[in-house]
């Protein structure tokens, strides 16, 4: 693969600095602004040519803003790249499903506790397994619980203000919650009668694919200041939860891609891509679907919180006789994929702009007022993934993500593998067997979906990180380490 | 993935989805093939019984519209009847320049996790490099789904 890049990829980009690479705006007609590929040399021998024509389909939409960009662990989705980040002009601009993505905020969130590794250890396959009861996950998974259509519409509207009046977790929950779990501007008559029915027995499930609920511990501190403030320390146990808004969301994407598919014709938008549909950020079908979309985020954050609730109640089941209180506090929960219109410092002037992220994190510094109170002189904790039973990194937002990314960073380590390859060539069963000598239990519904899955099929977490540590749009805080998965 | 050997549909490689083509020698014949792809990512088609059927109809203004729906329709179906579909048939398809039409019958059973063997999640049908071409042998589709 390298060798075919070393032809094409050098040929098109421009180097600007050692982890930042241009698409001239020449490279495609109809490119409104250049693009702006943010990976390392390491990380550009992996890129695909078709990341790059990506970013710059989307630097043709009209009203972009700046860059097209694509973060460290970019890789070919549809429409925008995974790891696409592109802002549009609240009113020049246009709003695209595509730059979110159908799995409206698949999302992160990492909570935290009194544990020590030594507490955990002797009892892991016995949590792992109630976990893995407790949690549905895989194909088809259905909630223990089932809303009706009323309380399926507080969800839309309220998020997780809706969880924890409902007894699904604490005040402070919403606190550490990107968008304090609810984003405003939620309109359920905009969500179809298909999404309704898909999501209403979905709520608590992770689903499948790259989706997991892992426990973890925290094997090295890099920022002891930004650690102490986010509750972190060395040899603590943490779980991470990674899903998103399930069928619903895919209904909703689904929907109003079709909708918007037309409106692109109606509007006149020449698009190099047809699923970059899209239409002019304030018409009728743009802000349907923006309304639609923020129904299903705020289903995703609550679907996060009722696992995390669920994973809290196992956690007491094991440990709460012995340890007391076991401080199971949420550090902070990110979304990454998602749509918001935001505040923007461009050509000296504050702007407001439509930011996509699709398989990008938010990550404010210090001082910007959606930081929480308690976080707020340190930066917006970042929250990284990494692929099944390699590091997860917990990162803080900088003042650089501001001016040269829109205030994000990258959301995972990104595949280089296909799921057809990797089900070729890798073993479900011998990889569990690899993760268990390394001290990683996994389960899953099939052996399979642990080889899709596998190490092997991902970019190396930490030459992702490295590059947005490096650029200085989000730091290093802690890094955590695998002890268990669920796999959805 | 039985069915892929024998001509109806074969797998192409994709980073992050399932991407395929489908052939048929009559367009309602690669629309079924394309729905029997999609369906093979998530669970092998010939392990369903197909004890009890779904008719729906859909109509879209274009046909590369008509086939997302088609490929949504049944991601749908599988989802909310909790129904596994091992069989497609098209009844009849229109296209003109007035619009787009199929009506159609998925069989297939109640999901039973002791039966049938999950694989991938299918999230959603895309218009990611969606091709439906006539070729000498009838016509070809090619299309991805996200997964």
């Amino acid at each position: 693969m390298s060798e075919e890049n070393e032809n094409s990829v050098y040929d098109i980009l421009t180097k600007v600095n050692d982890n930042t690479w241009e698409v001239p705006g020449n490279f495609k007609p109809g490119m409104k602004v250049p693009g702006r590929i943010l990976v390392s040399k390491t990380l550009l021998d992996l890129l695909e040519k078709d990341t790059i024509d990506q970013v710059a389909n989307v630097a043709c939409l009209p009203g972009i803003q700046k860059y097209s960009m694509a973060m460290p662990d970019a890789h070919p989705g549809y429409g925008f790249s995974i790891g696409g980040v592109a802002a549009f002009d609240k009113h020049e601009g246009v709003i695209s499903p595509g730059g979110v993505g159908f799995d409206i905020n698949c999302g992160v969130r990492l909570i935290r506790s009194n544990l020590t590794e030594g507490d955990v250890r002797p009892k892991l396959t016995e949590l792992l397994d109630a976990l893995f009861e407790a949690i549905p996950s895989g194909v088809g998974s259905k909630s223990r619980m089932k809303v009706n259509d009323a309380e399926l519409g507080d969800i839309f509207v309220h998020g997780v203000q809706w969880a924890v009046k409902n007894g699904y977790g604490v005040q402070k929950d919403l606190d550490h919650c990107e968008s304090n779990g609810m984003m405003p501007g939620a309109d359920p008559s905009k969500v179809s009668i298909k999404a309704r029915k898909r999501g209403r027995p979905q709520v608590g499930t992770l689903g499948s694919g790259n989706h997991f609920l892992e426990v973890q511990y925290v094997d090295k501190i890099y920022d002891e200041e930004a650690a102490e403030a986010f509750g972190l320390k060395e040899g603590q146990i943490t779980f991470m939860i990674h899903c998103g808004s399930r069928g619903a969301g895919h209904q909703v994407c689904t929907d109003h891609l079709q909708v918007l598919t037309q409106a692109s014709k109606k509007y006149k938008i020449a698009l190099p891509d047809k699923q970059l549909a899209c239409a002019p950020a304030q018409s009728e079908e743009a802000q349907d679907y923006f309304k639609a979309m923020i129904c299903a985020a705020n289903y995703a954050w609550v679907n996060r919180q009722v696992i995390m609730h669920w994973s809290r109640e196992v956690f007491d089941s094991f440990f709460k006789a012995e340890h007391g209180d076991l401080g199971l506090d949420l550090v902070y929960d990110v979304a990454h994929n998602v749509a918001k219109l935001e505040k923007h410092i461009i050509d000296g002037e504050e702007k407001e702009v439509y930011v996509h992220r699709k398989g990008a994190t938010r990550a404010f510094p210090a001082g910007h007022p959606e930081v929480p109170d308690d976080y707020r002189s340190i930066g917006q904790p970042v929250i990284i993934p990494g692929s099944m039973g390699t590091a997860s990194y917990v990162l803080k937002g900088c003042p650089a993500a501001m001016e040269l990314t829109f205030g994000s960073a990258c959301h995972g380590a990104g595949r280089v593998m296909s799921r057809k390859s990797a089900k070729h060539e890798l073993r479900g069963e011998e990889i569990q067997k690899e993760l268990k000598a390394q001290g990683i239990i996994v389960r899953a519904t099939q052996p399979s979906l642990i080889a899709e899955e596998a190490p092997e099929v991902y970019k190396s977490s930490s030459d992702v990180v490295d590059v947005v540590h490096n650029l200085g749009i989000a730091t290093k805080v802690a890094r955590v380490l695998p002890m268990g998965v669920v796999k959805g | 993935m039985s069915s892929e050997m024998k001509g109806a549909f074969e797998y192409l490689e994709h980073t992050a989805d399932a991407k395929f083509r489908a052939y048929g020698t009559t367009l309602e014949q690669a629309f079924e093939n394309a729905a029997l792809a999609m369906l093979n990512v998530m669970v092998d088609t010939s392990s369903v019984t197909n004890s009890s059927s779904v008719d729906f109809e859909l109509s879209s203004p274009e046909i590369d519209n008509l086939l997302f729906d088609w490929l949504s329709e049944i991601l749908y179906l599988f989802e909310v009847e909790e129904m596994v579909f091992g069989s497609v048939e098209i009844n009849k398809l229109d296209v003109s320049d007035e619009g787009c039409s199929l009506s159609a019958t998925l069989s297939g059973e109640t999901i039973d996790h002791s039966i049938h063997v999950f694989d991938t999640e299918v999230k959603a049908a895309t218009y990611n490099e969606m091709r439906i071409e006539k070729t000498d042998d009838g016509w070809m589709i090619q299309a991805t789904v996200d997964t």
